[in-house]
């Protein structure tokens, strides 16, 4: 073999381990779900193999599913805007910051690092009926027994924003952060007011990294089932909690194949949208 | 920068530090909770305490669910972080063809939700005649750190100046010797950050644990998300504490590291 076609192999022989994994454990796993969407669970628990469009007509055509779709769907847009309404501002305060920025962010991803699990269940702890709030609010007298605050939307909402935050700050910040702050003193000095310079020179330039955050926000959000379980109501089931209802309390597989694949279209819309006007380098900055 | 003592830096900063109180005021209260006195795992602090730490240590089920996240957490981290190196080193040393594609095909594991990616693997191996087992939890936490190991490893390697390789390289050196001695220990920081990504992810993932995991085999997360079931326990607040200071105490100590490795090298 010539030196040139060995080192022509080289690079594919470093990818091939890393390229197969993904392929066997990602690829074709997701093209046998779809096959498998249109099997069908028999009474007695067994598989059986063939073309039905049963499970998609229920999934397709059911209400039950469609409401609990568009809640998801409502749940995630309201989340990312809170984060975004949250993140943002604390973002540019970092980017500006005039102290020390690598300890401030790094301040503000800690809680990124700890225990998703540990952090949903330490609002029980803050809301719940012996929560903090609860007992401080018994103790200044506002109220005589202590109400019940957990285990609805709001709560849901509330973990789900603590929880991703970080994403959006984080986006906003690098974004925030390679924007050259002369730009605004130059339109301050052509006689802009600062919120002037801010919404027209800015906030433009910061757009990527916010929908950047906004995307990572919307899909990890939409896709969860944890938080519902964790601190929603018996009513606040999100699309996600189908999905594990499906797969491990029915067994019913192919139901949840075609459920679950019904997310990955919602969900991966979105991603090919972004991808097309935004592509992936800014959310790649964001997560590196 | 002028003009920072209006009124508009004035309020960014005060909500920039409402959000601060925001994120840390929850995993405070679990820390403070974790040294309650009292038998409830709530409000009021009746005193000052370390019982439920002791109470944990003498948990069966929880030290058994830390060993199983331990090991499970190592050989992911060590899989994951030899995929990625390679792949990592492939995609910044040379000129591969669609490399975009390829980037994207290996970053795919975090676009595609993670219940889909849980669910697929799940029933795909199991159709394969691997059942819900611990190797089949490894390939799961083995796929889905993937992408941040080779996105973290990939952006320390552009770092790297090739130009030291090649002088090695010139002066006679093989190239496996050049890899070794020159390019491994440069690398080093990239791949211990790597491993501590990955460890940290698999450590903490509860979402496709919970899908993967065989009966009877719990993780920390998985265990404290089964004891929440019951009722909040003051072991629970103090399982909290510790696993605080692990995920956050890891990080930071591979930070420092890297940094004296790092500073090692550059001297």
């Amino acid at each position: 073999m010539s030196v040139e076609a060995r080192e022509a192999r080289q690079p594919w022989i470093l990818l091939s381990p890393a390229l197969g994994a993904v392929v066997l454990l990602l690829f074709v796993p997701l093209v046998f779900i779809v096959v498998y969407s249109f099997w069908l669970r028999t009474a007695t628990g067994a598989d059986q193999v063939g073309f039905y469009l049963n499970n998609w007509k229920e999934v397709l055509s059911d209400a039950f599913y469609r409401d609990i779709l568009f809640g998801t769907l409502k749940i995630a847009t309201i989340t990312t805007v809170i984060c975004a309404l949250m993140g943002y501002p604390a973002a540019y305060f970092i980017a500006r910051s005039r102290g020390n920025k690598a300890i401030l962010l790094l301040l503000l991803m800690l809680p990124f690092w700890i225990s998703y699990i540990i952090r949903t269940m330490s609002w029980i702890n803050i809301l719940g009926v012996s929560g903090a709030f609860n007992t401080f609010l018994l103790w200044v007298g506002v109220i005589d027994e202590p109400i019940q605050m957990l285990y609805n939307q709001t709560t849901v909402i509330l973990g789900l924003v603590h929880f991703l935050l970080p994403f959006m700050v984080l986006n906003v910040f690098v974004s925030l952060d390679g924007i050259d702050t002369t730009l605004e003193d130059a339109a301050n000095s052509l006689g802009a007011t600062r919120w002037q310079a801010f919404v027209q020179v800015t906030l433009p330039l910061s757009l990527p990294g916010l929908a950047a955050g906004g995307l990572l926000c919307f899909v990890l959000g939409a896709g969860t089932y944890i938080t519902p379980l964790v601190l929603g109501g018996p009513r606040d089931a999100m699309f996600a909690n189908l999905v594990f209802e499906a797969i491990i309390t029915q067994l019913n597989w192919p139901l949840g194949s075609a459920l679950s694949l019904m997310l990955l279209a919602v969900l991966g819309a979105l991603v090919l949208i972004y991808n097309r006007y935004l592509g992936m380098a800014q959310l790649m900055k964001g997560l590196g | 920068m002028a003009g920072k003592s209006n009124l508009g830096w004035h309020l960014i900063r005060g909500w920039a530090m409402a959000v601060y109180v925001f994120m840390f005021l929850p995993v405070a209260v679990v820390v403070l909770l974790s040294f309650n006195a009292s038998q409830f795992g709530s409000f009021p602090m009746t005193g000052f305490s370390f019982r439920w730490f002791v109470e944990l240590a003498q948990n069966e089920a929880i030290l058994r669910a830390f060993r199983t996240s331990i090991i499970l957490g190592t050989l992911t981290a060590l899989f994951s972080t030899t995929l990625g190196v390679l792949a990592s080193l492939a995609l910044v040393r040379y000129n591969v063809p669609g490399r975009n594609m390829i980037t994207t095909m290996l970053i795919a594991p975090i676009l595609v939700p993670e219940v889909v990616l849980a669910v697929a693997l799940l029933l795909f191996l199991n159709f394969l005649g691997l059942p819900k087992s611990f190797p089949l939890l490894l390939a799961g936490h083995v796929i889905f750190t993937l992408p941040f190991v080779i996105l973290v490893v990939q952006a320390r390697l552009v770092s790297i100046k090739r130009d030291i390789e090649e002088a090695a390289l010139s002066l006679g050196a093989s190239p496996r010797q050049t890899f070794f001695e020159i390019t491994l220990p440069l690398m080093m920081p990239a791949v211990l950050a790597g491993g501590l990504f990955a460890f940290t992810i698999s450590f903490d993932d509860i979402t496709g644990t919970l899908f993967w995991k065989p009966g009877g085999v719990e993780t920390v997360p998985t265990q404290i998300f089964a004891m929440l079931r019951n009722s909040i326990s003051p072991e629970i607040n103090a399982l909290g504490t510790v696993m605080i200071l692990m995920t956050v105490g890891l990080p930071l100590i591979g930070l420092a590291i890297a940094r004296k490795v790092a500073s090692k090298g550059g001297s």
